[in-house]
């Protein structure tokens, strides 16, 4: 059988969203960033965004998310990205606008800018990557890394009372009157994926609604940081992030 | 109708900036300027003309406000004082990296730290010099009057848009606190999204439509190549400002044998030491920078050909003077005047310094 008798259209199950580009991503196998951008591209697609949505993206490993999925995008400097995007959607309030930060840009060096903007009820998706390292700079501690869990800057394990605590921003920003659906999800399974695209668009449908600020947290792996095999770092991850960083809607008005 | 009014300097930088169609102002009360939002805030210009007044939690997040708004193509500004602009100088860095306009500015007062709420010019270096890291320069405009901080509002919108670069208006707490009358231009209307799109829409995010790439508002270049390329085109871009946009006020240089070079209160208090010099026979004139940058090294230097000795004048120890050498380079001497820590010179006190300086001895 030749392979133009199989590629048709009615043999279609699963295709590509035009919304995504067809740029190679950079990030290594296994990392969760490229599964979340997917989705992200997929909800603005089925929402028919593309033509409204600005995202920001943020420094850290997603730095580069702009040459990724197919709408205007502003980079924004380490941290900083809730603010940029409330300057955006303040000026364009119909426009569709969301950030996409690691936990070391959204809970270390941008923590005021996320806890302003979320207490401020700016009308803003969030979407919060917490992998609980610095996965850019090469595996440094992070606001989110568990108590004895190593990383570069902690090589023999992060010791609370030395090291600082891990921060559950996301608690924290629930806890906030601006904040309309707060929810923690993961990538880990086919299940965990669709569940976390359909609280993506369920942050994005508020948006449209005008609910105030949606707060997506995605647990996520960073095997390369965590010195393990794709596979090994998604059990890790369940076993050790999971008790730590509970999945599910943490708020939901 | 002529509109004229009795007002602050900071108040009038706040009724220009509405009056010039500004589509949003981001910032956090410091002092000696926080009436600019105040009057913001007191007009409620959301009201008439649509702009947006948003207090920030922080000089870092209002600067990356601004960002996010310049980024759209909107007219966007923000304003502080010495210390809220140290921190801004991260977003300012980024904002010439990612070539937008938009409109900064500083009501000086004295540092070093937290120093004190009295007016300076000690901020010269930060605002001409780039402030922030990398090979940058922000539009530079000095007022020196209420009436000037009500104009230069639009002038440097206008200037950041014509190079899609960051201005900024360096003043002090003399020009933003002191009232003068000022005449305020009638209500421009703000641009419409079919105009930014029709003006702007081949690089701000507007929404990316079928017909166009997608617009990114970015600094980041990985490739040294292209980084080094482009750090060629932010210096061309600043070689055109030096090339053409040189502002500057002279008054009674024609026959000076000596030239005081002033800006902002300064040159006020330095146009009445003209005054007195030229009442006991000694021909001074004044040189007043209107762009700190591009500064206007021609006038200056075509001035040291004629004059014996140059005196800069300033609220700092010492900085303004460093271009005025470069711009004279050599052919004739330069000194330094200065009070600082808020202190503000007295004309009598500079032309005391004038003649210490080049005519006894
Ligand atoms: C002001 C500033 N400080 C530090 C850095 C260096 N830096 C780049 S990315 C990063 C951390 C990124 O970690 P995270 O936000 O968790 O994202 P990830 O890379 O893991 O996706 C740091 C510290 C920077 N670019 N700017």
């Amino acid at each position: 059988m030749d392979i133009k008798e199989i590629i048709k259209e009615e043999n279609i199950v699963y295709k590509k969203t035009s919304v995504l580009t067809d740029k190679v991503m950079h990030y290594c196998p296994g990392c969760t960033h490229g599964v979340v951008h997917k989705l992200v591209a997929e909800v603005i697609e089925e929402m028919g965004l593309q033509e409204k949505t600005i995202g920001v993206s943020p420094v850290g490993c997603s730095v580069f998310l702009y040459d990724y999925i197919d709408i205007d995008w502003q980079e924004a400097a380490h941290g900083r990205a809730p603010a940029l995007a409330t300057g955006i959607k303040r000026l364009m309030p119909d426009k569709v606008v969301f950030t996409y930060q690691g936990d070391g840009d959204l809970a270390a060096i941008g923590t005021a800018e996320t806890i302003h903007a979320c207490n401020r009820d700016e009308n803003i998706v969030v979407i919060f990557i917490n992998n609980g390292i610095y996965g850019m700079t090469g595996g440094q501690m992070a606001p989110t890394t568990l108590p004895g869990m190593k990383a570069s800057t902690c090589p023999f394990g992060r010791e609370p009372g030395q090291d600082g605590h891990p921060l559950k921003i996301t608690e924290i920003v629930a806890q906030l009157p601006g904040t309309t659906f707060v929810t923690r999800q993961a990538c880990h399974t086919p299940a965990a994926v669709r569940k976390t695209k359909k609280v993506l668009k369920k942050a994005f449908e508020n948006q449209i609604n005008k609910r105030g600020t949606s707060f997506v947290e995605v647990v996520a792996t960073c095997n390369s940081g965590w010195k393990m095999s794709p596979v090994k770092a998604n059990e890790w991850m369940e076993e050790n992030m999971f008790p730590f960083y509970p999945l599910g809607d943490i708020k939901d008005i | 109708m002529r509109e004229l009014k009795l007002m602050k300097g900071n108040e009038a930088i706040a009724e220009a900036a509405i009056r010039c169609g500004t589509d949003g102002y981001f910032g956090y009360p410091i002092t000696p300027q926080s009436e600019v939002m105040e009057t913001l805030m007191a007009e409620q210009p959301w009201k008439t003309t649509g702009m947006v007044v948003l207090q920030a939690e922080s000089e870092i997040a209002s600067i990356n406000m601004v960002y996010g708004g310049a980024g759209c193509g909107k007219k966007v500004m923000t304003s502080s004082s010495s210390p809220g602009i140290s921190l801004m100088q991260e977003g300012l860095t980024y904002i010439a990296g990612a070539e937008l306009p938009c409109v900064v500015v500083n009501v000086v007062r004295g540092g070093p730290g937290l120093g004190t709420i009295q007016p300076a010019q000690s901020d010269y270096f930060q605002a001409v010099k780039g402030g922030g890291h990398g090979d940058y320069k922000l539009i530079t405009l000095a007022p020196a009057s209420v009436q000037e901080m009500a104009d230069f509002v639009e002038l440097a919108f206008d200037l950041a848009f014509k190079y899609r670069n960051p201005a900024m208006i360096l003043s002090d707490g003399v020009i933003g606190q002191m009232m003068e009358k000022v005449e305020l231009k009638p209500q421009k209307p703000r641009m419409t999204e079919e105009e930014i799109i029709e003006k702007y829409g081949d690089w701000a995010t507007t929404g990316k439509t079928r017909n166009r790439n997608r617009n990114i508002i970015t600094s980041v270049e990985l490739s040294s190549e292209n980084m080094e390329n482009f750090n060629h085109k932010l210096q061309a871009k600043y070689k055109k400002m030096q090339e053409e946009e040189v502002r500057y006020e002279s008054i009674n240089c024609d026959d000076a044998e000596y030239l005081l070079v002033a800006y902002g209160s300064s040159a006020r208090i330095c146009q009445k030491t003209v005054e007195l010099a030229r009442a006991q026979g000694i021909k001074v004139g004044l040189l007043r920078p209107i762009t700190l940058f591009p500064f206007p090294e021609k006038p200056i230097h075509e001035l040291a050909k004629q004059t014996k000795g140059i005196l800069s004048v300033e609220m700092s120890a010492g900085q303004m003077v460093e271009d005025v050498k470069l711009s004279v380079n050599g052919i004739t001497p330069v000194e330094h005047y200065g009070r600082f820590g808020g202190i503000i010179p007295s004309p009598a006190e500079v032309l005391e310094a004038l003649k210490s300086n080049f005519l006894e001895g």
